[in-house]
């Protein structure tokens, strides 16, 4: 693998065969719920996130692509290949389509060492061919040196190499990726990501790269489907379809206890985050960047559970709004504390018991709220 | 102890063990992945013997052995004489007597592994049955031990079948238990203390190792 530093960016000269087509439709029922995931795209070579909430269809169309799940109609195209198409009664099955899938639990082979986990899908070739790939891949994954440990026996961020090089070793003509980095922590993820982009650099083939993390978005995408409820909603740059304040409806607008216009104040865009300032009042945020001009205003909403509360003025935090303000009200719903909040604006923060009672909160008491850039949550306003 | 009629049990229990390995993997192979609606008559229709007394099963084997069926017509014009009351016979009756004890837990084995794992062996290009030998089957050794350990130690202690199907012939069709059984009715309790004590002492063994084996989940062998 080469450790060059080439732009993800879609080359030009890529050609038409390497094109992953998607057209299905494919009813699927999701906590009790039916769906009906019905997309239609087109997909160059390079990484392509798919970003949506859970149950929103993701996976579904991952197993549809990769031959696990038959889609009720539509077609799959890659290239001159075809995968799927209803019309033509044609069905590719999974073992045929050489497809690279991690899957969001990775699905090792437990019983099998590092090795035979990599060597795996290399059972047609001899001994010594696949010796030879499987060390290839080993080396640039960086894990050699755990050839003969079972997967039970190695880490995470270890095993989630060990998945990607399983899937990558067959020299696969698509590559799906489920959720891959959902449990690591940020520097392993952030190595991991270079080497599955030095790898694309190197072998350009169409990838699918399904999450639901903001940062992975912009960190790894050239092009970004958003899919809601079975739909694409979306489909741009990250900055582009990430950025635009979304429109929320009622039902989205109650999960916020706290609700407020805003009016942007100033834009930082190379920290991705920008300043509002809320409306008829001095408090000011500090919140994700969103395609918006200096001097709009949009909603900000921000879960009551989201926000910290301190007795003391907090020095040292990583968060970047810390708000004054002193105490209205302290009341009991069931398990939790709704403390109202006065900061020029009332705000509700919720507690637990234990909080409560360490906190000895009562009326009147000088508090700091603390509110994290990312729990300020951007809307249009109507 | 009569070690004629203990070498014919243990060629028995082998055979039938044997047998039910080769037919017990496609049948549980079936009954753990297959879709169709009427699954759960098989599903019955093998777990049938557990609670079937011996006795009627071991009728209808006979009468389906018997020169009167089409099979005991086929088989006698094949081979000139009849399976009831022979060694041929008492295997055939033994082996659906054991069915269930062999297919169910393969079958609750099988479905144990993880469908992402059967998933991931497809898209890296395995074919079903080589899915089965690199992953299902390795991952249910313990479910494969136990499903022959209880084949083999059910067929070592089955009495009424192999009485109403291959009789009481010395050194072809009378096995341990029939032997415990005539020593009880000549009186000879000793002789009889003896054999059983034999038979109980193999039964033990092999709960043993079935559950030595499924000590601990994902082990193949207690022992390794």
């Amino acid at each position: 693998m080469t450790t060059q530093t080439t732009s993800v960016g879609t080359p030009a000269d890529f050609s038409l065969r390497d094109v992953l087509t998607i057209q299905i439709r494919k009813r699927f029922s999701n906590a009790g719920r039916d769906f009906t995931l019905d997309v239609a795209f087109a997909l160059a070579p390079g990484i392509t996130i798919v970003f949506g909430p859970s149950g929103a269809g993701k996976t579904t169309l991952l197993d549809c692509v990769a031959g696990l799940t038959t889609p009720d109609s539509g077609k799959i195209i890659v290239g001159d290949r075809i995968f799927f198409d209803e019309a033509q009664a044609i069905e590719l099955p999974a073992q045929s389509r050489r497809i690279g899938y991690v899957f969001q639990d990775l699905a090792l082979f437990p019983h099998l060492t590092v090795e035979k986990n990599v060597e795996y899908g290399l059972a047609g070739l001899n001994k010594n061919e696949r010796r030879n790939k499987s060390d290839v891949i080993l080396e640039s994954f960086r894990i050699a040196h755990l050839r003969e440990r079972k997967p039970g026996e190695i880490s995470g961020g270890e095993r989630q190499r060990v998945a990607l090089a399983r899937a990558l070793v067959t020299d696969p003509c698509v590559l799906l990726l489920d959720e891959p980095m959902a449990a690591l922590d940020a520097a392993t993820k952030s190595k991991i990501i270079d080497d599955l982009r030095a790898w694309n650099a190197a072998h350009d083939i169409p990838i699918l790269y399904v999450t639901h993390n903001r940062e992975e978005v912009f960190a790894l995408g050239d092009r970004v489907l958003v899919l809601e409820n079975g739909r694409i909603i979306a489909d741009g740059t990250p900055h582009g379809v990430m950025g635009a304040p979304r429109r929320e409806s009622l039902a989205q607008l109650i999960g916020f206890e706290n609700i407020f216009h805003a009016v942007v104040i100033a834009i930082q865009e190379k920290r991705g985050t920008m300043r509002c300032r809320i409306a008829e009042s001095d408090v000011e945020l500090e919140t994700p960047l969103v395609r918006a001009d200096v001097g709009s205003t949009l909603l900000i909403g921000i879960r009551a559970g989201d926000i910290l509360l301190a007795t003391v003025q907090p020095a040292g935090l990583s968060a970047r709004n810390i708000i004054p303000g002193c105490v209205l009200s302290v009341t009991q719903r069931d398990v939790i504390v709704a403390v109202r909040v006065n900061c020029g604006v009332e705000m509700e923060v919720h507690l637990t018991l234990a909080a409560r009672d360490s906190l000895q909160l009562q009326p009147d008491r000088e508090v700091w709220l603390i509110v994290k850039t990312y729990s300020c949550h951007l809307m249009a306003a109507s | 102890m009569d070690w004629q009629a203990f070498w014919l049990t243990i060629r028995l229990a082998v055979l039938v063990a044997a047998v039910l390995l080769a037919l017990g993997l496609p049948i549980a192979y079936w009954i753990a992945y297959s879709r169709r609606r009427w699954r759960f008559l098989v599903e019955a229709m093998v777990a049938l013997p557990i609670v079937l007394p011996p006795t009627v099963l071991g009728f209808y084997v006979l009468v389906a052995l018997g020169s009167r069926s089409p099979l005991g017509r086929w088989w006698q014009a094949m081979t000139g004489h009849t399976l009831a009351f022979t060694f041929g016979g008492l295997v055939i009756g033994s082996i659906i007597y054991s069915l269930p004890f062999a297919v169910q837990p393969f079958a609750a084995s099988f479905k144990l592994v993880d469908s992402r794992l059967i998933a991931a062996s497809a898209t890296l290009g395995a074919s079903r049955l080589q899915t089965f030998a690199r992953v299902i089957l390795p991952l249910s050794l313990p479910g494969l031990v136990t499903g022959i350990a209880l084949s083999f130690a059910h067929t070592m202690g089955e009495f009424g079948v192999v009485l109403m199907v291959g009789g009481n012939i010395p050194g072809i069709t009378k096995t341990v238990s029939i032997d415990i059984y005539d020593k009880v009715q000549a009186l000879d309790y000793a002789g009889a203390n003896e054999t059983a004590l034999v038979l109980l002492l193999i039964s033990f063994a092999v709960l043993s190792l079935v559950y030595g084996v499924n000590r601990k989940v994902g082990v193949a062998w207690p022992w390794k």
